[in-house]
Formats: C-alpha cells, structure tokens, sequence
C-alpha cells in the first residue's frame, strides 16, 4: 500500500503534460472550499428538532459557530504540523488522507446531527474536517510551484482560486441537496452532509490518483533560469526547521496575517455594513448579493494577482497590496458619508481582490526566498498566521464596533473608525514587507546535506 | 511512435480533467453572479 503512494510511484513519464497537474489541484482545492460556505447550514442546524421553528432544545447560533472557527483552527494547525511529512511523503498520501478527514469528517458530522450530540459535530466537521483542509490545502502547493517554476505565481493561484471557488460551489450545492431531502420531519442536513462527505472524498481522490510530481532536474522545454538572478528570488534552499530561525520567515508571517486580517475583518461584516452605510436602499437579498459580488473579486483577485506577481515581483505585488490597500479602506468612509454606493461596492470589490491575492501570492513569494525544495512545509507553516488572523480579524472588527456604538455613534458611522485602523494595519504590513531581504547564505542549505534531512530529497525522488 | 502515442492521449485527458473541474465552477460563479444580481436590480 505504501508503495502505491510513494514518490517513485507518481514521479511524471517523459512527455507528461505539466497542465494536468492544476486540475489535480483544483480538484482538492475546489472541494476544501466548501468550508467558507458552510454558514449555509447554520440557520437549518438550528431547527434539527423543531424542524419548521427552533424547538428548545436545539442548537443555538452560537454554539454552532463554533464548528467554523474549530475548522479554521485546525486547518493551521495540521498544516504547520502535516506540512513537513507533506515533502517527505510526497502529494499524494497527503491527498488521499486529506480526502478521508475531510469526507469522513462530513460523515462524522451527519452522525453527530442525528445523535443530536454537537461534540461530534465539533470533532467530525471542526477537528477532522479541519485537518482534512490543512493537508489538502498545502498539499498541492510545492508540486505545482516544481512544475510551473517559470510561472509560480500563476500556478499557486490556480490552486487557491480554487479553494475561493470552492465556496460558491458549496453553497448552491449545499442549498439544493437540503431542498432535495427535506421532509415534514427532517431539514435535510443529515442527507446533505453523507452526500457532500462523499463527493469530496471522490472528488479529492481523483486528485490525489492524479497527481505527479517532476523529475528532480526537470525544467520546462526551452526554460532555463534567468541569467541575471534576481536578488530577491534564491536558487538556494533552506530547510523547512532552518527557515523557522530566519527573520523573513516572522515577517512573511506578518505580512499573512496582516493582509488577512483586514479583509477577514470587514468581509464578516460586508452585507451589515452596507445595509448600515446605505440606509433604506439596500435590501438583505441586495447586501447577500453585495457578498457574493465580494466572493467573486476575492477568487478572481488569487489568480489576477498571483499571475501578476511572476511580472511585478512579490515584493512588489505586497507593495500595491499594502499602500493600495490602505488608501481604499481611508476612502471607504467618504462613500458611504457622499451616498455613492457604486463607488463603494467597486471599492470594496478590489479591497477583497487584494485580500484573495495575498493569500495566493505567498506560496511565490516563499518559492522565492526559501527556495522550492521545502516549500509546502514552509508554506504549511506560515498558515498559522491565517488562522490568527481568523481569529483575529473578526474580534478587531467587532469590539470596535460595540466600542463605537457605546460611545453613541451612529450605526451608519460607526465603521468609519474600523476602515482607519484596518488602513493602519495595512502600514504595518507594508513596513514589514519592506523589512524582507534575501535569506542570508549561512541559513542555505549545502548540497551534501540533502540525503541526511529526513531522506526528504533527492534520495527517494530517484 | 511510442512517444507520439502519450502526447496524443494527454490531450484528450487533459481537455476532459479540465472540463471536470471547470463545469462545477462555472456552475458555481453562474450561481454568485446571479445572486450578485440583486444588488443592482
């Protein structure tokens, strides 16, 4: 069974076509993406009892935000932990674990649903389902970077677009599978959960029996690395524990964060916000569509930015990032005060295009400075600055808010004071960002040392 | 013609393995786009 999963078992043929390896990716990714769609089921989780009204025993809000938050968590978590067996085990064992926690955690969940029992939707969706989104959301990130390294942006974000895209696919499908199994006496979720849990686990299977990695020498026909290096792109590699005690790794980790804190923060609050700023002229069903016009700028915004960063550089692409950034949410304010509300939802449009392309451009910008050969580690590492952030954000924009409207102020004004510190905090990235310099050599991994670090490389690639 | 043959079938692959995951995420921005729609109806 090991040997059906080893590197040497899903190393690419002479003449495999690199393209296959996005769909692959985006097979995982698309499903994953669910999790941020998973707000859909919280209204019915409410009513398992009741069925038509929320019965006293059922389930409250609160308690099932829970389920999110936990998933969040432990998507960090597995892949700062899971990220270094990632390179030494290779894509598709993480896959194909990756499919079983996320697919098994939807079953473990439906039965936790009909238990009535919420620790184990906790544990199904929140803690197994979690583990499955870590894994399989760094698990294709360093083979595609291998495979595309005249492109890493581009390539990156076509996998993380995927995980943007995953959402809106999640939360139609969602929406009609309960339509589909609801009854008098049920809400459906059950139904809608053993079905999900399956097709993802399909789904992430096709990806993981799909993918290949190159070659140890492999390079594009006709590619060769550019002449003239780029300082801020190393040829040299630095192992996943060395990277850990270099600075650039603390401030990429900064610049994570702070990139996803402020768009996480004020896109929990995008469809209140705009019913509050714009008074009377916005309806719910409006502000839901003001959030899925959100969700596609966030999607779209990974694969723009990402692919843009292979011309610009990432330093650069942060760089527009972090001033363009701050610029738009001191604007934010001044719409809703002047009433234009087109100019509003274009601004905020691009705030969360920005916000996707941070999360899609920091694979590159690790490509770049740690080099390729422990990437998804690394990567996986860094990840825990999303789910801080996730945290983070939320809570920022919240207790700002009740802090505001304690005060007295207006509801409609009461954000304009959150778009001012979620400018600050995009200053700060920016200062980190200009902080990050080339990794100094002496962090460089020697080339003798390849066979000694945890038979990573090249040892088992041959 | 051994080398010919992998070519020519990856292309047939590579259309269908795309298609696989463009179909669901059309299906999903269509979905978005029209819901999107009611912010400026």
């Amino acid at each position: 069974m090991s040997g059906f999963f080893a590197k040497s078992r899903i190393t690419a043929q002479p003449g495999y076509n690199r393209w296959l390896v996005p769909p692959a990716a985006l097979s995982v990714h698309l499903c994953i993406g669910q999790a941020y769609a998973f707000s859909v089921f919280n209204e019915p989780l409410t009513r398992i009892i009741g069925v038509s009204v929320s019965a006293t025993d059922d389930w409250k809000l609160t308690t099932l935000g829970w389920i999110f938050s936990l998933a969040i968590v432990f998507l960090g978590l597995s892949a700062a932990v899971g990220g270094k067996w990632l390179e030494k085990v290779g894509p598709r064992l993480t896959m194909f674990v990756a499919a079983c926690c996320f697919g098994g955690g939807f079953w473990l969940a439906a039965l936790g649903v009909y238990l009535h029992e919420i620790w184990l939707v906790y544990l199904g969706y929140g803690v197994i389902g979690g583990i499955g989104l870590g894994l399989g959301y760094v698990s294709p990130v360093s083979t595609l970077i291998k495979w595309f390294p005249d492109r890493r942006g581009m390539a990156t974000g076509m996998a993380i677009m995927g995980f943007g895209g995953g959402a809106m696919i999640g939360a139609p499908l969602s929406v009609l599978l309960m339509d589909m199994f609801k009854s008098a006496t049920s809400v459906g979720v059950i139904d809608a959960f053993l079905v999900m849990g399956g097709l993802y686990f399909l789904s992430m299977m096709i990806g993981a029996l799909t993918i290949r990695i190159p070659p140890a020498d492999w390079q594009p026909s006709g590619w060769s690395p550019p002449p003239v290096a780029n300082k801020m792109i190393s040829n040299a590699h630095v192992h996943i524990d060395q990277a850990l005690k270099t600075p650039q790794f603390y401030l990429l980790w900064l610049v994570l964060c702070l990139n996803v804190t402020a768009g996480i923060g004020v896109l929990g609050q995008a469809s209140v916000m705009i019913q509050e700023m714009f008074k009377g002229s916005v309806t719910p069903a409006a502000a839901a569509g003001f959030v899925g016009l959100l969700s596609l700028f966030n999607m779209g915004g990974r694969f723009f930015w990402s692919s843009a960063s292979d011309y610009l550089g990432r330093k650069n692409t942060y760089f527009i990032f972090f001033v363009v950034g701050a610029c738009l949410y001191t604007l934010i304010p001044g719409m809703g005060q002047l009433g234009n509300m087109g100019l509003f939802v274009l601004l905020y449009a691009l705030i969360m295009s920005m916000y996707g392309g941070g999360f899609a451009t920091i694979p590159a910008y690790l490509a770049d400075i740690f080099g390729t050969l422990y990437v998804g580690g690394i990567h996986g590492r860094l990840l825990t600055a999303w789910s801080t952030a996730g945290v983070l954000g939320p809570v920022l924009v919240n207790y700002i808010r009740e802090y505001q409207l304690a005060q007295g102020v207006a509801k409609a004004d009461a954000y304009n004071v959150t778009m001012y510190i979620m400018a600050g905090i995009l200053v700060l990235g920016f200062i980190c960002n200009v902080l990050i310099k080339p990794v100094h050599e002496k962090h460089h991994l020697k080339h003798d040392q390849f066979d000694e670090l945890d038979g990573i490389y090249p040892a088992d690639e041959h | 013609m051994q080398q010919q043959q992998p070519k020519s079938t990856s292309l047939v692959l590579l259309i269908t393995f795309w298609l696989y995951v463009a179909i669901p995420l059309l299906w999903g921005v269509a979905s978005t786009i029209k819901k999107a729609m009611a912010l400026f109806g």
